[in-house]
């Protein structure tokens, strides 16, 4: 990545504009959602108080609202089963909330794993390790499809075999054991093979709720793009920095600066480490709109 | 401008990068399927003594169906069930129990299947007596203390089918000549495969263990019929006219040696 000759100090502007705080705002609140979320499944187990029960897999809140991941459940469906209508309507309440906010929104703001892959990112930017192994971006597609297309052969859900999201979120509720090997080792693949490897270019999961999200009306918009000074920190913290140059330097060529690509994950880094302000909340109507 | 340059050195992707690209993926995805594909038939083969919970579908269909939540497990009030962990001998995230550990209670109205929103726990059961969870089997004559003669009897009372699924099968001691064996007898079609025999058995290791059923139960060839049901069956003889010859017994044959039969001459 090209990032400026001031990349020790990414976000030094913003924060000077804007304070520390409003610089981390949208951060920090990913961080209380995904911790948050984790809490309330942990209350039960730690607590006894059974708000939500389950894991991300499949789950149930206040003991009537089934919920269940469409993923997950596509590969049973595939593998042969006939799943019951419990999970089936807790995958199409899920499917229908993504759809909506955008379907990485999962990952920015419920993944456990995205905490583990942040850090390594965030860690790779301190250490200034630059070297790293460029993946092709579809290679999280091909791996979605093999998802798909394992069950159909095995009769089981292959992926879930290694699937370190639900294993790292199942773990903490039910015991993690030998998982964290799992774990450890997305972090380091993150910190010293790949940049941005694990979410970036491999996780399907993360793949498939891009899917989820292609039509989603939330989306970030470059809105004041005009603004920009080209100062390339937006690119530097983004998990996806492909998703913000047709947003942001599309003027020209008459592209919305609604950022439209899926993979973008709506986690609003970009609105927090701008320091002219040029990125909001905004819907994907927002470009017809201007135009 | 330096992002301009920057611009043009990324979007153009030729078509011959682009394909050699996804080439290499889609090679490496092919490899690792086959390679997890592996790695899963191997973890089909659990540990023996890991048993499923009440109305699990079999096996093969279960790691199909299951989505590795973990709802039967929390709505368990003994927490007899436990979801595999990453190397444990049982497929990851699946839930299981050791019998050994604590085995299940058999509720009355089965929280764990209701609990289930796949149906990889068969909602079908209803009675949780129906449960085939798996098959206890009396693995060690040599170390049963009911089988060596003394009067333990302790996996029998604890059955919560006494007399059905377990029964004690009365016969002489031979070594002191004297006493009776109450020996500990499972009929594999009615034991649900809880595990409390197992739990109970009083000795350092379980002389009687519960195993899944596709390891412990024997199978009739699929052209195998019992002759006695088909003629129940059918209400009369399968081969009519059939010539009975004269039976040999036992008796005859001593006789014709000229020794003493078993229990004296009529
Ligand atoms: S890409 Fe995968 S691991 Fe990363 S945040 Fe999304 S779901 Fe989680
Ligand atoms: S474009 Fe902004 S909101 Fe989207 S993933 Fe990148 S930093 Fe997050
Ligand atoms: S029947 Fe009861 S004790 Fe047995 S596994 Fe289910 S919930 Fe647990
Ligand atoms: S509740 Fe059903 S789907 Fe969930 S872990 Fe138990 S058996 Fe599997």
């Amino acid at each position: 990545m090209s990032v400026s000759a001031k990349s020790t100090v990414i976000g030094q502007d913003a924060i000077i504009e804007k304070g520390w705080l409003k610089t981390h705002q949208w951060l920090l609140l990913r961080r209380v959602s995904q911790l948050s979320i984790l809490g309330l499944f942990l209350l039960g187990p730690l607590a006894s108080i059974w708000w939500i029960k389950g894991n991300l897999s499949a789950s149930l809140l206040f003991g009537t609202i089934p919920m269940a991941d469409p993923f997950l459940l596509l590969q049973t469906f595939f593998s042969g089963h006939q799943p019951d209508l419990t999970a089936i309507l807790g995958a199409l309440i899920i499917f229908t909330f993504y759809f909506l906010v955008g379907g990485r929104v999962f990952c920015s703001w419920v993944c456990p794993v995205n905490i583990v892959t942040d850090s390594a990112g965030w860690l790779r930017r301190r250490l200034g390790l630059r070297k790293s192994t460029q993946l092709a971006r579809s290679l999280r597609y091909w791996i979605l499809a093999m998802c798909f297309i394992t069950p159909l052969f095995t009769g089981y859900v292959v992926w879930e075999l290694i699937n370190p999201v639900s294993m790292l979120h199942r773990g903490l509720i039910f015991g993690m054991g030998m998982g964290w090997s799992l774990i450890i080792a997305i972090f380091l693949f993150d910190l010293f093979i790949s940049r941005r490897g694990w979410c970036g270019h491999v996780c399907p999961m993360g793949a498939f709720y891009s899917l989820v999200g292609k039509y989603s009306p939330l989306k970030v918009s470059a809105s004041d793009r005009s603004k920009c000074n080209d100062c390339m920190d937006c690119y530097a913290v983004c998990p996806e920095p492909q998703v913000i140059r047709p947003a942001l330097k599309g003027e020209a060529s008459g592209v919305g600066p609604v950022i439209i690509a899926s993979d973008c994950t709506n986690c609003g880094r970009c609105i927090d480490i701008c320091a002219k302000d040029v990125f909001h909340y905004s819907s994907r109507f927002a470009n017809k709109a201007e135009k | 401008m330096a992002n301009k340059k920057a611009n043009s050195k990324q979007q153009p992707v030729s078509r011959r990068q682009f394909l050699t690209d996804s080439g290499h993926a889609a090679c490496s995805v092919g490899l690792l399927g086959l390679g997890l594909g592996m790695y899963g038939e191997q973890s089909k083969t659990h540990a023996a003594l890991a048993l499923r919970p009440p109305g699990a579908l079999i096996e093969d269909d279960f790691l199909g169906a299951c989505v590795r939540c973990g709802l039967c497990v929390e709505d368990c009030p003994y927490d007899t069930l436990k979801l595999a962990r990453l190397f444990e001998p049982v497929t990851t995230g699946t839930p299981y129990f050791d019998a050994r550990k604590v085995p299940c209670e058999m509720c009355d109205d089965i929280p764990c299947v209701k609990a289930c929103p796949t149906g990889a726990l068969d909602p079908k059961l209803t009675n949780i007596d129906d449960a085939k969870m798996g098959v206890a089997v009396l693995i060690d004559r040599e170390t049963c203390l009911n089988i060596q003669g003394l009067r333990c009897d302790v996996c029998y009372r604890v059955c919560p089918l006494i007399e059905e699924a377990i029964t004690l099968n009365l016969t002489q001691n031979t070594r002191t000549g004297v006493h009776a064996i109450f020996e500990p007898v499972v009929h594999s079609d009615i034991c649900t495969g809880c595990g409390k025999c197992e739990h109970a058995c009083v000795l350092e290791e379980a002389a009687i263990k519960v195993m899944p059923r596709e390891l412990a139960k024997g199978e009739l060839g699929k052209h195998y019929r019992w002759g006695w049901e088909e003629k129940e069956k059918a209400g009369r003889e399968l081969v009519p006219n059939i010539i009975d010859l004269p039976n040999r017994m036992p008796a005859t044959e001593a006789e014709s040696l000229n020794i003493a039969p078993v229990g004296g001459n009529k």
